[in-house]
């Protein structure tokens, strides 16, 4: 059911809503940018409406929630491990439609790729998703040629207008706090998008030939493997185990899980010495390949859902969709070799 | 504790430690379970990491890891006696199916600790060589002093064909040793119908590569052939991402994989 809400009547759902749940949303960090006087957004636990930013994409994306950029999973003492404690209330998560397309791509990677991943799920059962409908696209998005720019498969929504807020709910726990809190009901559609300015060319052949494509090179120079691409990437999902001990006592301590880069030096490590990929234009290979042609391979739907984060925050101007859009041609290259 | 949580490591106790070389020794640890050769189980070490490390052998209740000191969790396991306990979780991976090599021509080709992950297979059918139609291990090392599993060498023997084989001498030139690398030996090798015949080939990736096509010029057919890959297998349960290679994830879907699928394979 659709809702009206001042912003009085949804800053009371929201304080009831806290009582079980922490509420996630995009904040703006000023003065948290890379640049001086430029701003970050984030996601960060509010409580009121006034501090979600709907205006702006956020910088990083929603994952750090189900996916902590550092994790605790146990406790070591001398010869016994405790597992870390979940956190105790739910989550409820606001996001765009790009965003929450990536949800299903975490789940499959955590919860159907081989085990069930404890840590993830503990959380994920427990968490709500609030759509943030855009009502146009913002700089890089590419997620209408990615299929991802609408979306049904939300707990509520919520929008700002002009003298408040709108909301879809299909929660059916939340009608009665909704009911009673808002202002009117009226059947609601979340804005979505329908054109943006940056398109993409998944081209069909696509296959592992590619890698042998001078397409690559480029990135050689050009990638300084700051892994950044893959930070702010909602789909990314790759953590590395780090053992912590703690300092007043050495023998006890707590295993972690940090997120990986497949873009940073170190990734492909194996004992001995050895690694794969040295090249950077080789690990651009990789990761695009993952996001728009290997995953697919695998779970029949491609990876990378055009949020056009990674373009935004390249201090090289290395831009993604560009890449993507190379392929065409690199598949003639490769092909005319042979 | 849950036990739905793969993350938690169980405690599993050094009943013996065969010393190979300097640098190389076999654990064998206690473990009640389910668990086929070529499988692998992470080493837990708190403070240090975790290291993926093979199955070497499996008995009632227990299994061998063999385990060379080359990194930060393998030097401290070294530092452990018979009698410690160590932090283990696993067994992860598909492993070697004994079954496909029945009743056929088996060779397999295995370089320095790529044994490892083979031995398992070589000791089944050693122990019931009724079940092949015959069998050639062609082991190679470094040199006379890096070969491992000289006991098992002497017992396999006794039932299968062996080329053991060093690059060089390195100096003992008491001992009596092929010299040269596996792939030496491929040409030479008989088979009653080479179509037929299955092959396993595990090693460092130049030997594999070598290996796989000096047994294709004979006249093997790829899907006859297969190999195990080692990558950084950091979780081993298809999360992490370290191991995947194209659409595949090596914890998962392998170690040991088809030659068919395998030759595919770009980093």
């Amino acid at each position: 059911m659709g809702f009206s809400f001042s912003k009085e009547g949804i800053n009371n759902v929201f304080k009831e809503w806290s009582k079980d749940y922490i509420i996630y949303a995009p904040k703006r960090i000023i003065g948290g940018g890379a640049f001086s006087d430029t701003d970050s957004i984030r996601y960060e636990k509010i409580d009121t409406v006034d501090e979600i930013e709907f205006n702006v994409k956020s910088t990083f994306s929603f994952k750090e929630i189900l996916l902590p950029i550092s994790q605790t999973l146990f406790f070591f003492t001398e010869d016994e491990v405790k597992e870390a404690d979940g956190p105790k209330k739910g989550a409820i998560i606001f996001l765009r439609s790009c965003d929450l397309h990536a949800v299903k791509r975490l789940d499959e990677i955590y919860l159907r790729n081989g085990f069930e991943d404890y840590y993830y799920k503990r959380i994920r059962e427990k968490g709500k998703f609030i759509l943030i409908g855009c009502k146009s696209a913002f700089e890089n998005c590419f997620c209408v040629d990615m299929n991802t720019n609408k979306i049904d498969a939300y707990d509520a929504s919520l929008e700002p207008t002009e003298n408040g807020y709108v909301m879809d709910n299909k929660c059916q726990d939340w009608e009665e706090l909704l009911l009673n809190n808002s202002l009117s009901q009226d059947e609601v559609n979340p804005s979505y998008v329908t054109e943006t300015k940056i398109h993409v060319n998944i081209p069909e052949g696509l296959s592992i030939d590619i890698a042998k494509s001078k397409m690559w090179d480029e990135y050689d120079s050009r990638c300084i493997n700051c892994g950044r691409c893959n930070f702010v990437c909602p789909t990314c999902t790759c953590f590395t185990m780090q053992d912590i001990f703690y300092t007043d006592n050495g023998k006890v301590g707590e295993r972690r899980r940090v997120h990986a880069s497949c873009m940073v030096d170190g990734y492909t490590d194996v004992a001995g010495g050895s690694s794969y990929r040295k090249n950077n234009g080789q690990r651009m290979r990789f990761k695009v390949l993952h996001k728009i042609y290997d995953y697919k391979k695998r779970f029949g739907y491609h990876m990378c859902v055009g949020c056009g984060r990674c373009d935004d925050i390249c201090p090289e101007y290395i831009s993604f969709s560009n890449c993507i859009n190379k392929l065409e041609d690199a598949i003639k290259e490769v092909n005319g070799n042979e | 504790m849950n036990s739905n949580n793969e993350y938690i490591p169980f405690m599993s106790e050094i009943k013996e430690i065969i010393k190979h070389t300097e640098i190389e020794y076999t654990f064998r640890m206690t473990y009640d379970g389910e668990v086929k050769p070529g499988q692998f189980f992470e080493v837990s070490i708190p403070k240090f990491g975790e290291a993926p490390i093979s199955v070497s052998g499996i008995q009632e209740g227990l299994i061998d890891l063999t385990i060379r000191k080359v990194g930060k969790v393998t030097n401290e396991i070294f530092e452990h006696y018979v009698g410690d306990k160590i932090f283990l979780r696993g067994p992860y991976g598909n492993g070697f199916d004994v079954d496909i090599y029945k009743n056929k021509e088996l060779v397999v080709i295995a370089g320095g600790t790529g044994v490892s992950p083979v031995k398992g297979v070589i000791d089944y059918f050693s122990n019931n060589s009724k079940e092949v139609k015959n069998m050639t291990l062609i082991a190679g090392f470094k040199t006379p002093k890096d070969i491992l599993f000289r006991e098992d060498f002497k017992k396999w023997e006794e039932n299968i064909n062996i080329i053991l084989t060093v690059d060089s001498l390195d100096g003992d030139e008491e001992g009596t040793y092929s010299v040269g690398l596996v792939t030496k030996y491929i040409p030479d090798l008989k088979f009653e119908n080479i179509k037929e015949a299955v092959a396993i080939v595990v090693g460092p990736p130049a030997m594999m590569k070598f290996a796989t096509q000096g047994l294709l010029d004979i006249g093997f057919l790829e899907e006859n052939i297969w190999v195990s890959h080692e990558r950084k297998m950091c979780c081993g349960i298809g999360k992490c991402g370290h191991c995947k290679i194209d659409d595949v994830y090596v914890c998962l879907d392998g170690p040991v994989f088809n030659y068919v699928k395998g030759k595919t394979f770009i980093d």
